[in-house]
């Protein structure tokens, strides 16, 4: 766009009559300046007052804009007749002052009390976390009968399906799953070592890492490591596949989406999870007898004795226990977020966090649940 | 129809496209293709699914680098020039794609008003004023533009989408395929809408179509695109004249024989 002289319009008053002189470029450079140049001179202009266009620049729709806004679309189409301007500038001023009789005006926006936006918003916010829950429960419904109708067919398993979200769940997560645990493994027996240093009972760091991996750290890390990259890998999936019809396309099909596309992730989840929570254990354990080794001077046929007499089978079981259950909700969720989306790319972002932030909270939800009743139980 | 705008333009060429090789993979698109488009010219881009022609307003966009050629808009390399000079031509010009690519999370009035905001540096109660000038220029009704691209039907996309093209004036329009997915009423509407706005804003237009009936009511010119090359860029006419087996096929195939007679039809009116 080449710099012009930006647009004039002046009022001259003669004996007969006043004469409004439009002059210059009236384009969208000079908007501003054109709005407030007309809002000052259009107070001299009346019904008698003759516009004259003669030495109008160039114009694009603001300009004309502009003039019809102040004139009245009226005086803009009357101007538009005028002969004294080019024959393409009359076009324009006819077709934008045409546009402005239709003008589509955006809504104006609702005025309220912060009080009672925060009570409404207060109120939405139960009342969708209820509807949620509804919908969570209707959709793992919805799997498990999935799941019945098909677990006796071994025809309309999806072996492919399955064996691909194995891998991209489970073998890929296998690095940084290690890594994580290892080194969370190792922060528990410094910390342990730190603390039980004052009682003289740095050996029992043994004992503080055999327990926190086989019951708790090594599900309950794997399962959230895996809510935050598998969830939302599924929910980006599925949404995205929504938003393209794709499931529509499915269902149009007599295909049913729940079996083609829920069931092969959930169940990869299913067999993924426990071996992911085998692994982390492990490292874990490694983590923390690399600590107690290089830090605590323990002997490494010690660590083993030790970890042997005061572990039972029991810990790793109530460990293990839970991960089939972690990987159920995990993979439900992150499915039912990604059918939840609609049409838009903010769409996609907003299920795909949703379904992230929901499944760490029932993951520890159920963690702590567990751990009341397995307190209950004795275990 | 624009038979005196052209000519008293002087047939001087904002498009230029020379040599133009394009190629994705082994799959050569374009093989050494020349092109050009007159200022306040509708030019209609016709060929087979599959011959490169959204690769063509792609490239001639700046979307696309070619293999090799040269693309020039109002004499410029858009490929060469540094990002801000890029930026001030690419001003110039309004494209129009397929689906509309309207910004989901705004509102059909932001989306226009966007370019007017960040471009031209309106405060946002004069764009959104001069968005809805806008909006209705392209015939959408008032309440469509508090709505959100998902509320829209398809014919309301495009025309929000040819809004939003038009928010910065441009001197080139490119369309792509602007009447597919519309019934034919809300396409015969499009075609006058971008007649009417040609006219009225002196537009050249660049118009990628399969549509015959929009290649008979508003096209200037068409450009055949086959063999990897324009194969004839005349009067459609002309072109429907030209001896070659797609172009016979295309231009006087059942569809094209009613396009045609309705054309003929219109224009006796």
């Amino acid at each position: 766009m080449t710099e012009s002289p930006p647009g004039r319009a002046q009022v001259v008053r003669d004996a007969q009559a006043s004469r409004l002189m439009i002059s210059g470029d009236w384009t969208l450079p000079h908007y501003v300046q054109l709005q407030h140049l007309m809002a000052t001179v259009s107070k001299d202009v009346d019904t008698n007052t003759v516009i004259d266009a003669k030495n109008l620049g160039a114009l694009d729709t603001s300009g004309a804009m502009v003039i019809a806004q102040w004139l009245g679309s009226a005086r803009a189409q009357e101007l538009a007749l005028d002969v004294s301007i080019p024959a393409p500038r009359r076009a324009l001023l006819k077709t934008v002052a045409d546009a402005m009789n239709t003008y589509c005006q955006p809504l104006p926006r609702e005025r309220r009390s912060t009080a009672s936006i925060l009570l409404e918003r207060i109120g939405q916010a139960v009342v969708s976390s209820w509807k949620q829950t509804l919908k969570l429960l209707g959709f793992i419904g919805m799997v498990l009968q999935a799941i019945a109708a098909t677990i006796w067919r071994p025809r309309r398993w999806r072996v492919t399906a399955l064996v691909s979200h194995i891998e991209q769940t489970g073998l890929d997560a296998v690095p940084i799953l290690s890594l994580l645990s290892f080194m969370v493994g190792a922060v528990v027996a410094f910390l342990g070592a730190t603390a039980l240093a004052t009682y003289g009972a740095s050996v029992f760091v043994v004992d503080l890492i055999g327990f926190a991996f086989l019951r708790e750290f090594g599900v309950l890390l794997t399962a959230i490591l895996l809510a935050g990259r598998t969830a939302s890998a599924f929910t980006a999936q599925i949404g995205s596949m929504k938003a393209r019809e794709e499931i529509d396309a499915i269902r149009t099909l007599g295909l049913d989406p729940i079996e083609l596309l829920v069931l092969p992730r959930v169940l990869a989840l299913l067999i993924a999870l426990p071996l992911l929570t085998f692994i982390a254990m492990l490292t874990g354990i490694v983590g923390g007898a690399v600590v107690c080794l290089s830090v605590l001077k323990m002997s490494l046929s010690m660590f083993i004795s030790m970890f042997r007499d005061d572990m039972s089978v029991t810990q790793f079981l109530v460990g293990m226990a839970k991960a089939p259950v972690f990987a159920f909700l995990i993979g439900v969720i992150g499915c039912m977020e990604g059918f939840k989306v609609s049409g838009s790319a903010q769409s996609v972002g907003e299920h795909t966090t949703s379904a992230v932030v929901q499944s760490i909270f029932v993951v520890i939800l159920m963690d702590a649940t567990a751990a009341l009743f397995y307190m209950e139980m004795g275990w | 129809m624009n038979a005196i705008h052209a000519t008293e333009a002087a047939r001087q060429p904002v498009i230029e496209v020379r040599d133009l090789v394009n190629r994705f993979g082994t799959q050569l698109v374009h093989d050494h293709l020349n092109l050009d488009v007159y200022r306040g010219e509708i030019l209609g881009v016709v060929g087979g699914s599959g011959t490169g022609k959204s690769v063509l307003l792609r490239t001639i966009i700046g979307l696309v680098r070619p293999e090799s050629g040269s693309v020039r808009v109002f004499g410029e390399d858009l490929l060469a020039l540094p990002a801000e000079r890029r930026s001030m031509v690419e001003r110039r010009f309004g494209v129009l794609f397929q689906s509309g690519a309207l910004f989901s999370s705004l509102t059909v009035a932001e989306n226009v008003a966007l370019p007017l905001i960040e471009h031209a540096g309106l405060p946002r109660p004069d764009a959104e004023r001069l968005a809805g000038v806008k909006l209705a220029l392209a015939g959408l009704p008032i309440d469509a533009a508090g709505k959100y691209p998902s509320q829209l039907s398809g014919g309301m996309i495009k025309r929000a989408a040819l809004a939003r093209s038009l928010a910065l004036d441009p001197e080139i329009l490119f369309l792509d395929e602007p009447t597919a997915g519309l019934d034919p009423i809300s396409a015969a509407a499009f075609d006058s809408l971008i007649v009417t706005l040609q006219n009225a804003l002196g537009l050249t237009v660049f118009l990628v179509t399969h549509d015959l009936d929009t290649l008979y009511t508003t096209c200037d010119r068409v450009a055949v695109l086959s063999q990897h090359r324009v194969l004839a860029a005349a009067p459609i006419d002309e072109v429907a004249a030209t001896d070659d087996p797609w172009v016979q096929a295309y231009f006087h195939g059942p569809r094209g024989r009613a396009a045609l007679q309705s054309a003929h039809a219109g224009r006796k009116d």
